[in-house]
């Protein structure tokens, strides 16, 4: 049985106000300080207004975006770089449905996120009402868990629940829709609620059988690979995996929602496999035997075609998600548990053999890998007379900006040369949309995050195609004074459809074209109420950088002038063998 | 290939749209669905008979919904299952005798009387259930309704534990 907590554990002062009679917005807003929320990103109308007006009253800060997508993707940048459950609340009917993109994105990406959305009156629902629409229904798809709630008594345990369910086991998002009369009517306060989810019991530890069969494969493997994924991030597990890679004298593979879990620095770490990884990371997996997969889910952008992926390996498998296990690619050693929890049971039982046979060697492994480093190292030519590269302006906003920095991007080239080029030294440092691919996703979520850490620097590298889905969100950050940094690679192109269209579709660029001049993104970063700087040639990037790192009072935009023609290399054909390697232009 | 399993959820709204649509979402064919209270009123049972190419994925999916207590996969022969069909066949007054002599056998029951039909209330295995409507469809199957499966695991204590089948996973 799961003990009820009763409020006065947590909050002592709340002893009095039990049985109180508020109305079901006071009670709401309640449930949420009483959830630690410091800041909600949201956008009010018509069902969600008792709330608003109880919100009027509260410590807790409301960032008001320009649209709700933008909203729901600041909440998931505050979730990403904080760690902490992020919160978005919209109205009903199209405020519902603009939360769906971000809901969609959390879910791809296990962000812990709470929507709290308005809903017309329970009488009037289905009968077609003002600004209605089933936001339950269409949210069900894209999100771990979702509430309907029409009684006043019923918000503070859900909402209770909705937090419970968005932070533990695999973290989520989950939508909490509230009908404007549970909003309205008065209910009783009584305290925080109880949890009640007998079906929901997510496994922590890893069984320790399991454990043991891990620990024996790992010392018997001559080449193995930690193949890391985000589920390190989530369970903030960088410790602990860094600890045993090291003990163990295993070589990590940091997956793209992995970055940082692991820092670059570390001699263990090959950066990224897949589509866009590094030679070494990719080349690692295929000659493995063995991959202890962590908090990963063998993506298609990871594996190519899963048939050829990997194929001498076995596989360990460790995730807090059985569904996960499985799924693409059958585990030789399946664990299910919490990243963290079980990392610490292979740190633990897997001491004594390393105190009594010493670290395991690999010596041939690790030459070779070193090997594959220094004749196929992630590279670029910045030519002074010639345009301006992405890769130089990432390498250059890397340096400037240093390992402390929060980076975020959006979906596309400057996204996948943001993951080489940038040097990750700590986790929930690099925040990006993964599996959903959501373009325009860089700068609300980069607003989010520095909503959550408003004493780190927090720069997003966008590009120019992604820029213009989202740019509103830059007027909610000057006005809430949220200075973010965004650096904008403008290519004039939707650039990697556009390297698709030119490897695959005989240079026929159809509808990738963005306009080199229109929009002014100074002028127009400037109307807006930000800093903004232009670079044009090769010579103007680091004094363009040094300037924008001279603005902290307010939001400030780079754009940087680049190449169309550059393309991100090295390349797996989707679909094909992680032994195809594209390495350049010279390998086509 | 056609699997039975029952999944016992918490008697929660929308937890009916829930499950079918993790079967939706996967493109699988529900082939029967029924639904309905417990001995404990929290919890109802469904019971889906569904093709499928495997099991495995989907029942962690549905493992993964936070009403879902318990997924079970049945397997023919080991769990009792029945159905109820009615069924209207033709029944010209000069072949009454030979049809009702037929549905007789089945201990089919004759619940309605019309002056061209007959309609009978049919319970049982759902093999039987075909084999009936085999022999009925000679004189014309006018209207048919079926209840979808409803399944208990026979009681196999007796039984070692490993040649039972629970499908497991644990919820995220």
């Amino acid at each position: 049985m799961r003990p009820t907590l009763r409020a006065s554990e947590g909050f002592p002062y709340l002893e009095n106000t039990m049985g109180e009679q508020l109305t079901g917005a006071d009670i709401l807003i309640r449930a949420l300080e009483h959830e630690s929320v410091d800041v909600i990103f949201g956008v009010p109308g018509g069902a969600i207004l008792h709330a608003y007006d109880s919100l009027y009253d509260s410590s807790i800060r409301h960032v008001l975006a320009r649209h709700e997508q933008g909203a729901g993707h600041m909440a998931s940048g505050y979730a990403h770089a904080t760690g902490r459950v992020g919160v978005t609340i919209a109205t009903s009917g199209p405020g519902a449905t603009n939360l769906i993109t971000p809901l969609a994105d959390a879910y791809m990406d296990s962000i812990p996120v709470v929507a709290v959305t308005g809903q017309v009156g329970s009488r009037s629902i289905g009968l077609d009402a003002f600004q209605e629409a089933h936001t339950w229904g269409v949210s069900m798809p894209v999100t771990k868990h979702n509430y309907l709630v029409t009684d006043p008594d019923e918000i503070a345990s859900t909402i209770r629940e909705a937090f419970h369910v968005a932070s533990t086991g695999r973290p989520g998002p989950v939508l909490v829709d509230i009908t404007k009369d549970a909003l309205f009517a008065e209910g009783t306060w009584s305290g925080r609620g109880h949890l009640d989810l007998p079906g929901y019991k997510p496994s922590v530890k890893g069984h320790p059988k399991q454990i043991k069969a891990a620990l024996a494969m790992i010392a018997s493997s001559k080449r193995p690979v930690l193949y890391a994924g985000g589920g390190i991030i989530r369970a903030g597990a960088s410790k602990e995996l860094t600890e045993f890679a090291t003990a163990q004298n295993l070589p990590v593979v940091t997956t793209l929602m992995a970055r940082g879990a692991i820092p670059d620095s570390h001699p263990l770490t090959l950066g990224m496999p897949g589509m866009h990884g590094c030679y070494t990371a990719s080349t690692a997996i295929q000659k493995s035997d063995l991959l202890i997969t962590i908090g990963a889910r063998f993506d298609d952008r990871v594996t190519g075609d899963p048939a050829h992926f990997a194929p001498l390996a076995k596989v360990i498998h460790i995730d807090v998600d059985p569904a996960e296990i499985g799924k693409i690619r059958n585990a030789d050693v399946p664990v299910v548990g919490d990243a963290k929890a079980v990392l610490t049971q292979l740190i633990e039982a897997g001491a004594k053999d390393l105190a009594e046979y010493g670290t395991p060697e690999r010596a041939d492994w690790l030459a070779t890998i070193r090997e594959w480093q220094r004749n196929f190292p992630l590279a670029y030519a910045q030519d002074d007379d010639g345009p301006i590269l992405q890769q130089f302006v990432i390498d250059e906003l890397s340096r400037h900006i240093g390992p402390d920095g929060i980076v975020v991007s959006g979906v596309g080239q400057h996204q996948m040369w943001a993951a080489q080029f940038w040097q990750f030294e700590h986790p929930n440092h690099w925040i990006n949309s993964g599996g959903l691919g959501t373009m325009g996703f860089a700068v609300p979520a980069a607003v989010g995050a520095k909503a959550g850490m408003p004493d780190s620097t927090v720069i997003a590298i966008d590009g120019d195609g992604c820029f213009q889905m989202t740019f509103q969100e830059l007027i909610t950050a000057a006005v809430e004074n949220i200075p973010v940094k965004i650096a904008v690679l403008n290519n004039a192109n939707l650039g990697m459809v556009r390297q698709w269209q030119k490897l695959f579709y005989d240079d026929r660029y159809s509808g990738t074209e963005l306009s080199a001049s229109i929009p002014n993104i100074v002028m127009l970063s400037e109307a807006m109420g930000c800093a903004a700087f232009r670079a044009e040639t090769t010579a103007e990037v680091i004094p363009t950088i040094q300037k924008a790192m001279a603005v902290n009072d307010r939001p400030v935009v780079m754009e940087f002038v680049c190449d169309p023609d550059e393309m991100v290399f090295p390349m797996i054909v989707s679909g094909g063998s992680n032994d195809n390697i594209i390495m350049g232009p010279e390998d086509l | 290939m056609q699997h039975v399993i029952s999944v016992t959820v918490e008697n929660k709204p929308g937890v009916l749209a829930r499950i079918s649509s993790m079967f939706a979402r996967r493109g699988f064919n529900i082939h029967s669905l029924t639904v309905g209270p417990t001995e404990d009123p929290k919890r109802s049972r469904m019971t889906v008979v569904v093709d499928a190419p495997e099991m495995e994925q989907i029942v962690k999916q549905l493992y993964k919904l936070i009403h879902t207590l318990k997924v079970t996969e049945h397997i023919h022969g080991e769990a009792v299952e029945r159905e109820i069909m009615l069924v209207r066949v033709n029944a010209d007054p000069k072949r009454r005798g030979e049809i009702l002599d037929a549905a007789n056998i089945f201990e089919a029951n004759a619940v309605d009387v019309g002056v061209k039909t007959i309609t009978f209330e049919v319970v049982g295995e759902p093999s039987r259930l075909a084999d009936f409507l085999e022999i009925m469809r000679i004189y014309g199957i006018v209207s048919l309704v079926k209840s979808g499966r409803i399944v208990l695991d026979k009681d196999v204590k007796s039984q070692p534990k490993n040649q039972r089948k629970t499908a497991q996973g644990a919820r995220t």
